[in-house]
């Protein structure tokens, strides 16, 4: 359903007269299936949240396409209503002068799909994620870490999309919060059969929700395991984040 | 969004009377010819340097003329037409960094050199030299007010929409497919406005006290017309005997310099949206103590 064909993306360096840039992605192909959540795991400056740029269309890739149903997603009408996100920074990712309902209509409303039923649907979504209809008429600075990242779930499930791409979006919440969410968003995709492509650092979260992880390093994919054989991944940082669950899982017990 | 404001800006009293003295200041001036009691032109040698009477309130200067009518009429170019080459140069310069600050890339480099480039000549010799061109005159003083400064709101309006359009929501709405046009309008105007708003009345204060410095040097609008900072100028002659010609164009640049000084403080602390719902929430206790007393009585 989606697929990353061969990309490739460079940044210019930093600095006045420098001509050099920074290859962040190198020849990167893969594709997620449809009801799939494909899981990204690297390191910091690896070049995930680029990545999950250039799927978004948000970013142009250098080279390479990428294909939403054999459309490329750089046409914002192939994304429009069938690729949502959720982001890290739950802060700003809501507008503040945007009431909670206001930011959850935004792209229904994008889609010219006005319907009276509009205030009903804020009512089940805002449900589906765990917060009640009282929430509707407020502000973004008014809710807390957790309720701003579920209204950003709900916001991006409104459209219902074929594909959400996360990124690091339960990173900074409190992990008994964190877990509510995975929950949720499991449920989630039974519910509507989506694809996720979920991108994290957290190894755990990943065994959890995804049924294929793609390790990623320096700009490209080193490893691609299904969750299964999750154990027996070859490469050094999936490894080593792997001894550090099992130490922490030791002590735990110990 | 502007129901909001409009609600915000209502609760704050200096507020509300700043924006009333405008308002008045601007329908006065361009209702000039009903609300002047005379001909600001009309010279009456027989009233020369008159004190205040019924028929001219505020008295009658070196030629007789009606100073209040005068005071009234010199509201068109002291605040009126300032306020016009204000918007001309907001809105070229909002237009122009819109574009730079949202499509960044070569765009944005070529735009901001230009605007470099208009910024590094000083605005006061510039308002000078376009003067010494074209000629005194109101005309050319606004048409070189609006060259100077749209390069210096782009520059600001510039680097708030770059600051703006980083944030997630913005990167939301692009990945959620929304176009580039309602982008702006939707997200990135409305947060911006706030800045736009503060340094287009800081900057509206700046202007009008140049068109008055510069007529008052006789750079600006031409003889008869009535202008404060002429007026001031006119003044100056008798400026120990008969002090009061002096005040009253002073005094009304003062007041409408202060309103607008004391709109763009609350209009920064109205379009502030953490402020929203506390004063929202405000609304509707007051509502609910109207219907309780509804019940009572
Ligand atoms: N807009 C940009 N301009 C220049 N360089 C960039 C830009 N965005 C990312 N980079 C560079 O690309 C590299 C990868 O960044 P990216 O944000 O994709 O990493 P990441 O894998 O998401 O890291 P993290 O896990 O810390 O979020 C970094 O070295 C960064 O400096
Ligand atoms: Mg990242």
């Amino acid at each position: 359903m989606l697929k990353v064909d061969g990309i490739e993306k460079s940044y210019k360096q930093d600095g006045l007269f420098s001509k050099q840039r920074q290859q962040v992605l190198k020849k990167v192909a893969f594709e997620c299936k449809q009801g799939e959540c494909l899981g990204i795991i690297g390191e910091s400056g690896s070049g995930k949240s680029t990545l999950g740029r250039l799927i978004l269309g948000i970013e142009k890739p250098d080279r390479g396409r990428i294909l939403f149903e054999g459309k490329n997603v750089n046409d914002r009408r192939v994304r429009m209503g069938s690729i949502s996100a959720v982001f890290q920074n739950y802060t700003s990712s809501i507008n503040p002068f945007l009431t909670v309902e206001e930011a959850i209509m935004e792209p229904l409303k994008a889609q010219e799909k006005v319907k009276a039923d509009m205030q009903s649907k804020v009512d089940t979504l805002l449900h589906q994620v765990g917060l009640d209809s009282s929430y509707r008429l407020k502000y973004p600075h008014e809710l807390s870490g957790g309720e701003a990242q579920r209204v950003c779930i709900a916001r991006a499930l409104s459209t219902e999309p074929r594909c959400i791409v996360f990124d690091e979006a339960i990173s900074s919440l409190d992990v008994s919060v964190q877990i509510q969410v995975l929950r949720l968003l499991k449920e989630l995709k039974q519910l509507y059969q989506m694809s996720y492509v979920f991108i994290t650092h957290d190894i755990q979260v990943a065994a959890y929700i995804c049924d294929r992880v793609i390790i990623f390093r320096d700009g490209q994919i080193e490893e691609m395991v299904p969750i299964e054989q999750l154990k027996d991944v070859q490469s050094v940082y999936a490894r080593r984040l792997l001894t550090y669950l099992i130490t922490f899982q030791v002590e735990d017990q110990g | 969004m502007l129901m909001r404001l409009l609600r915000n800006l209502s609760k704050d009293k200096l507020a509300m009377t700043s924006l009333a003295v405008i308002v008045i200041i601007v329908a006065a001036g361009i209702f000039a010819p009903w609300c002047a009691p005379h001909d600001p032109e009309e010279v009456n040698m027989k009233l020369r340097y008159a004190s205040s009477s019924w028929g001219y309130w505020l008295g009658n200067d070196h030629l007789g003329r009606c100073v209040l009518s005068r005071l009234i009429y010199g509201i068109r170019p002291s605040v009126l037409w300032v306020l016009v080459a204000l918007m001309m140069s907001v809105l070229l310069g909002a237009i122009v960094g819109f574009i730079a600050g949202y499509f960044k890339g070569k765009t944005d480099a070529w735009i901001m050199r230009v605007c470099d480039v208009m910024l590094s000549f000083p605005g006061y010799v510039m308002t000078l030299a376009v003067v010494g061109i074209l000629g005194a005159g109101l005309e050319h003083i606004l048409i070189a007010f609006v060259v100077m400064k749209w390069a210096w709101f782009a520059r600001v309006i510039r680097t708030s929409v770059m600051q703006f359009s980083e944030m997630e929501y913005v990167k939301f709405a692009k990945a959620s497919g929304i176009g580039s046009f309602r982008i702006i309008t939707k997200h990135i105007v409305p947060v911006t406005f706030a800045d736009v708003a503060v340094i287009a009345s800081g900057s509206m204060c700046s202007m009008m006290l140049q068109i008055s410095g510069l007529s008052f040097l006789g750079l600006g609008i031409q003889a008869p017309h009535a202008e404060w900072g002429m007026m001031l100028n006119e003044a100056r002659e008798v400026m120990f005997s008969r002090p009061e010609l002096m005040l009253a164009p002073g005094l009304a640049i003062v007041i409408v310099v202060s309103a607008f000084n004391f709109l763009s403080d609350a209009l920064q602390i109205a379009l502030n949206p953490k402020l929203m719902t506390s004063k929202g929430k405000l609304r509707k206790k007051e509502v609910g103590k109207t219907v309780y007393e509804y019940s009572r009585g």
